[in-house]
């Protein structure tokens, strides 16, 4: 009789799920309204995907809009609809409601 | 510890746990703040289950799944054989209440009292949610859960109380024993930051919120936690060396909110407020805990 040898359950590299693009979940889409935001990355802290990301590039810095110049220095929230699936923390921890939650629409 | 590295994520998005849900940000923080030299060890439940769904894993570092039981036992191996060779890595198990305040206490205990150099983060939602929300010995009083139904029978829920866990923990002379509550941000950063800074079994009790289990809207779960320290319901210390006469509240709320505000966002609440005198015995029992324990 002959053996076959299969490979085992193996899991190509760490952290793969990101090829889940969780993001089909959402009925509710967080949007930030840069105008508002004062980049305290409250929502960054507490987005459970994580699907809210820490952009350092000075150009992103400097040329996203700012309710004050000085904010302009800081990192720029940025939410990756790839993986958000609309669970609204940030919406609802936003200090100065600066992200609205609007109906997705696909 | 001196190197930081909150600015990566070593918990990758893409897993299934559900919206809303407050177990990954309490499991990105303490690895943002152990980083790359840790090993994970965990206990079946929503986040092995939700995080590890073949081919795919949401983990960036070392991980090893066990049963329900012995997340603590695997936990003490891993660490046992760093210690001969000689290696250094953050041992850390993450482990449900299920697998932690129930099933897995025994293994907890016997990891606990043989010193072992793992940092054991419970993060509590307070019932086998995985399973479909059945109560477990870290259900509080009242709740409803399927196996804690309400009716006419039995009005309340839950008629037990909920387990102290962490003092049983501390009652064994852990290195450090804390309770903490992500809503309360600062301080929970502060005591996985402390937790890691030490040498020996530490145990953190984490309060989680379970959208589905607790019936609330995803977005209300940061605001549902930081009620429940502001309630008072779950209050936040350390016992440092097992010293509980000394045991040190962490946060103490600036002014107390009544426990309705933290009942009226659950449903599986709801029918306390129905009955004015349930809602007023949980008070009771609140304002008898910090009477005893508030002056610490």
């Amino acid at each position: 009789m002959e053996i076959v040898y299969t490979r085992g359950g193996v899991i190509p590299y760490p952290g793969n799920s990101t090829e889940n693009k969780t993001g089909s979940w959402r009925v509710f889409k967080p949007v930030i309204n840069y105008e508002k935001c004062i980049r305290c990355m409250i929502c960054w802290q507490f987005c459970p995907e994580p699907a809210i990301l820490k952009i350092k590039d000075e150009d992103v810095k400097k040329n996203t809009p700012a309710p004050k110049e000085p904010i302009k220095r800081l990192p720029v929230p940025e939410i990756d609809y790839d993986y958000c699936k609309g669970c609204g923390i940030c919406y609802n921890e936003c200090p100065v409601n600066a992200i609205d939650f609007v109906k997705e629409e696909r | 510890m001196t190197e930081n590295y909150e600015d990566m994520e070593f918990f990758a998005p893409g897993h299934g746990m559900c919206a809303g849900c407050a177990a990954p940000i309490i499991v990105k923080w303490v690895l943002k703040l152990s980083g790359p030299n840790t090993i994970v060890v965990n206990a079946t439940g929503c986040l092995e289950v939700a995080t590890t769904a073949y081919p795919h894993t949401s983990w960036r570092i070392p991980w090893l799944h066990v049963a329900f039981e012995n997340s603590a036992a695997a936990a003490s191996g891993v660490e046992a054989a760093l210690r001969a060779t000689g290696e250094k890595a953050n041992v850390i198990v993450f482990g449900g209440d299920g697998g932690t305040v129930d099933i897995g206490l025994q293994a907890l205990s016997g990891m606990v009292e043989r010193g072992h150099n793992v940092l054991y983060v419970l993060y509590d939602n307070e019932a086998y949610m995985n399973t479909g929300i059945q109560r477990s010995s870290a259900t509080p009083w009242g709740a409803w859960t399927t196996t804690s139904k309400v009716g006419k029978a039995n009005p309340i829920g839950k008629l037990r109380p909920k387990k102290p866990i962490a003092r049983i923990i501390a009652a064994h002379n852990a290195k450090y024993v804390a309770t903490a509550n992500p809503a309360i941000f600062q301080d929970f950063k502060k005591k996985v930051q402390k937790a890691l800074s030490y040498e020996g079994p530490r145990f953190l009790h984490v309060l989680s919120s379970c959208t589905t289990g607790w019936r609330h809207d995803p977005s209300k779960t940061i605001e549902i936690l930081r009620l429940a320290a502001d309630t008072g319901l779950f209050p936040l210390y350390e016992i440092i060396d097992g010293d509980i006469e000394n045991m040190r509240i962490t946060y103490h709320p600036k002014k107390f909110k009544p426990v309705e505000e933290y009942l009226k966002m659950q449903g599986r609440f709801r029918h306390l407020l129905k009955n004015p005198d349930l809602v007023k015995k949980l008070q009771d029992d609140v304002n008898a805990w910090w009477e005893k324990y508030g002056y610490h």
